[in-house]
């Protein structure tokens, strides 16, 4: 079933690519430089699940990778947990959490949902300033000792990247596989007409609060492994409402809906929002032009880049998903 | 007089401040169901308006206000025709993010020019000491400048022909076109006073606290607190809703360090969406 | 001959606004029972409340002999009681084959993705909808209102509840739809249809319930309703008038 879609295989591809390009060589800048892109790829890929299928948008979606870093940085650190084992149970509260969430803020439609999407990044993000066990607001260090569990920092550091790729086609892979399957249909309802999904039989209210806690399992491993990976983490990077809109904008970029869109979109913003933070002329100018992008697809190309290019190749539908 | 109640007048002063931002939240939403994501930019914009003209003629800041508004109203219709009017009667995730690439570059813009190091408009009041208290002047005429906005405005809805035209498009764009409204002039309008209603209430923060570029989101954060409190519909209610949230920071303040009021604000920002669909004065725009 | 649906003093108000007030009738197993009545008689608002997606305020309502009253619509469709939209809603960025295989998927038999596509198909031969690949938004409004009963038999239901499927139908699309409604029924489904198109209501149903102003008015065949004074009243105002025209041949029903 799944094998037979072609682009179960292209994700296996961009994955290998992934892991080969750097490795070859020991070229630990290209691996710094496509761990940005990785992660870009996962929180976009599972935020098109929210936006692009179920049709409801989630303004906070980075509150389940903060937390997740800061469950899997403390089970690392605090308490000595093996880095994977860590992650796991990271993916598995905060998507508990966000189950037990998604059932209260669900109900409400459209633009107030979104608005207590961000109601709930930001009262997390004061809770945990206000944390003592997470360090308030200067947050955690990891422990050297950490990384020698795994083999020392250098093996750990490549560890933790496989595993964030791994998370990547991951996140690709359960984008393809709800997409074509009944679930996944019934997600497709909701998002064109909650109202008519119920009255056709879509439990609703369920099938929601799955896809947003589903929504937060990956996002929260990676948050584990990428906060463990850089060492450290504290309230204001791990919950930056601006990563979360950059979020949205990379899927309005490729195109929402699609699982190539979320990838493509990602790595588009995150190669563009690299190149011009670099830049010594354009650096300023940054945020400038990403709102221009934003706009000129808002106002032009609602579909993003995959929209474009659907119109154009009808047939590119079922084999670039 | 404790330090209790001194803390919770103040907070208010500065609550009336909050109400007026959130009254161009509200406004602009309940009018055309978009949600300004640009608000919080806007303010800030305002903040420095104040700033500028502060520098260049070195009079009364509330004096300067008037032409702070007609800058609002002008920046309000060039943002409207750039990036609202093509997605107003679009799904809300359209405006929501069009809204949001033009705060994006303005705010872009402003880091550009501005940079992040804080600004100050230096003009004080003389304050009114009672007891042991004193209230700064700025945050008395702040709150009085802003509860006559509101009141200016409200006059402008309920008093006036276009004002009638506006609450019209509010509660049914057909129907308005249908009996000669042009919706178009009205929704520019309507944006319009939105966002020179941002810009004021920037303008009389820049009187009160220092700012910097990004200070609006702080704001922005604030009116979307204060817009679902009241519901949407009447912008006074917004006004209302805004000096109780700053009544509650300033009960609050004295006996809870700093940090935990955004907890507060926000949790109860979820709360009351989930528990009270109508807003707790007015109500929900179809969402 | 068994009682599929049965509806026993049902109220609906909103707010101070009563909209269904005391309704009873009873549906036998492949009935066609129309229902009927002016605007604003309450008899959408009552469908909302049978199929589940408003809360009876009083009284109930007993599907197949079990109690449906306090069920969620989507916990009825599984039971077998699917309805169609007056104002239609169509899932417009899917296909027109994907809209009747989420009825197929979530129905009554709730059947997995490959079952479900075949059931669609099959379905969508029925109603004469042939291409399958199209988005539900492009379709003429004929199409989307054959697509809203296609998702519902879709669902296989036991009892289908068809609010308005002629509206904005031009006569040859009437009469196509009216034949479809009575292979419904043939097929073994019962149906209780609201409908405004006298004609068609008058030759369809075996019975009909009148409602007016939230209350039942009357229940009978076709024949005796019409004939109801208070029927009569309720819609054209003069029923002296309406005899008077009756007996000279102005107005006829035709069976």
């Amino acid at each position: 079933m799944i094998l037979r879609r072609p682009f179960f295989w292209i994700i296996l591809l961009i994955a290998a690519g992934f892991i080969y390009a750097p490795l070859h060589g020991n070229n630990v800048s290209l691996r710094e430089d496509l761990i940005l892109v990785a992660i870009a790829i996962i929180l976009a890929s599972n935020l098109n699940l929210m936006i692009g299928y179920t049709g409801y948008v989630n303004f906070g979606h980075i509150v389940f990778y903060g937390l997740g870093g800061y469950v899997g940085l403390y089970l690392t650190t605090v308490r000595s947990w093996n880095l994977m084992l860590s992650a796991l149970v990271a993916g598995v509260v905060v998507s508990l959490c966000a189950f037990l969430f998604g059932l209260a803020i669900l109900r409400l439609r459209g633009a107030y949902f979104a608005l207590a999407t961000i109601g709930i990044l930001q009262a997390v993000q004061a809770f945990v300033s206000n944390f003592d066990p997470w360090g308030r607001s200067t947050g955690m260090y990891l422990s050297f000792n950490s990384y020698q569990s795994l083999g020392g920092a250098r093996r750990a550091l490549w560890i933790a990247y496989f595993l964030i790729i791994a998370v990547m086609a991951l996140s690709m892979i359960v984008s393809l596989v709800i997409k074509n399957s009944k679930f996944g249909l019934g997600l497709f309802a909701i998002r064109e007409d909650e109202d008519a999904a119920v009255v056709l039989g879509v439990n609703a209210t369920m099938y929601k609060a799955i896809i947003y806690s589903v929504s937060a399992f990956l996002p929260a491993v990676a948050g584990a492994l990428m906060f463990f990976k850089n060492g450290m983490i504290d309230p204001s990077i791990a919950f930056e409402y601006m990563l979360s809109l950059e979020g949205i904008v990379m899927l309005m970029l490729g195109g929402q809906g699609s699982v190539i869109g979320a990838a493509l979109g990602g790595t588009l913003y995150e190669k563009l929002r690299s190149y011009l933070l670099t830049s010594p002329v354009l650096s300023n100018f940054h945020l400038v032009i990403a709102g221009g992008l934003l706009l000129m697809v808002v106002l032009f190309a609602p579909g993003g880049l995959i929209g474009w290019l659907y119109r154009l190749m009808p047939r590119a539908r079922k084999v670039i998903e | 007089m404790s330090g209790v109640l001194a803390s919770m007048i103040d907070g208010l002063l500065v609550g009336a401040v909050y109400g007026l931002a959130a009254m161009g939240l509200s406004l602009i939403w309940g009018v055309m169901d978009v949600i300004n994501l640009t608000h919080g930019a806007m303010i800030a914009l305002g903040m420095f308006c104040m700033y500028l003209l502060f520098a260049a003629v070195t009079i009364n800041p509330y004096v300067l206000l008037l032409p702070t508004i007609g800058a609002g109203l002008l920046l309000g219709i060039v943002v409207y025709w750039m990036a609202v009017h093509w997605v107003v009667g679009r799904s809300m995730l359209m405006s929501l993010l069009s809204t949001f690439a033009v705060n994006m570059m303005v705010i872009g813009i402003g880091t550009a020019v501005w940079s992040t190091s804080p600004y100050n408009v230096n003009f004080v009041l003389p304050g009114i000491t009672i007891g042991a208290y004193t209230f700064t002047g700025n945050h008395i005429a702040a709150a009085i400048s802003a509860v006559v906005i509101a009141l200016a405005l409200q006059f402008f809805l309920y008093r006036t022909r276009t004002g009638k035209a506006i609450r019209a498009v509010a509660d049914n764009r057909e129907a308005a076109e249908l009996m000669g409204i042009s919706s178009t002039a009205v929704l520019t309008i309507a944006f319009a006073i939105g966002i020179a209603l941002a810009c004021t209430s920037g303008a009389l923060v820049s009187t009160l606290f220092p700012f910097t570029i990004l200070s609006g989101s702080v704001y922005q954060l604030k009116s979307f607190v204060v817009t679902i409190l009241a519901g949407l519909g009447k912008p006074f209610g917004a006004l209302v809703a805004g000096v109780l949230l700053g009544l509650l920071e300033g009960v609050v303040t004295p006996f809870i360090a700093v940090s935990w009021i955004p907890l507060i604000e926000f949790g109860l920002f979820v709360v009351v969406l989930v528990a009270f669909p109508q807003g707790i004065f007015g109500k929900r725009a179809t969402a | 001959m068994n009682t599929i649906l049965e509806v026993r003093g049902v109220s609906k108000r909103f707010g101070g606004l009563v909209a269904v007030s005391d309704v009873s009738f009873s549906i036998a197993e492949g009935e066609i029972l129309g229902l009927i009545g002016p605007n604003g008689a309450g008899k959408t608002t009552l469908f909302n409340v049978v199929n589940g997606v408003y809360k009876a305020d009083q009284g109930t309502i007993t599907f197949a002999g079990k109690d449906i009253t306090h069920c969620s619509p989507d916990q009825v469709v599984h039971l077998g009681l699917a309805r169609t939209h007056q104002i239609v809603k169509p899932l417009n960025d899917l296909t027109v084959l994907d809209n009747v295989t989420v009825g197929a998927c979530f129905g009554r038999e709730y059947l997995d993705m490959a079952a479900a596509r075949k059931v669609a198909s099959e379905v969508l031969q029925q109603v004469g909808l042939e291409r399958t690949d199209m988005m539900a938004r492009s379709l003429t409004i004929a199409g989307k209102k054959r697509l809203e009963i296609a998702r519902a038999l879709a669902a296989k239901p036991t009892l289908l509840l068809l609010d308005e499927v002629l509206a904005g139908l031009n006569p040859t699309e009437v009469a196509m739809m009216i034949e479809l409604v009575r292979k419904i029924r043939d097929s073994g489904i019962s149906v209780l249809m609201i409908e405004h198109l006298m004609q068609a209501i008058m030759s369809l149903s075996d019975r009909i319930v009148v409602l007016n102003l939230g209350r039942k008015l009357a229940e009978g065949r076709p024949d005796e309703v019409v004939h109801n004074s208070d029927v009569v009243e309720c819609y054209l105002g003069f029923p002296d008038v309406v005899h008077k025209l009756t007996m000279a041949n102005k107005l006829t029903w035709r069976k």
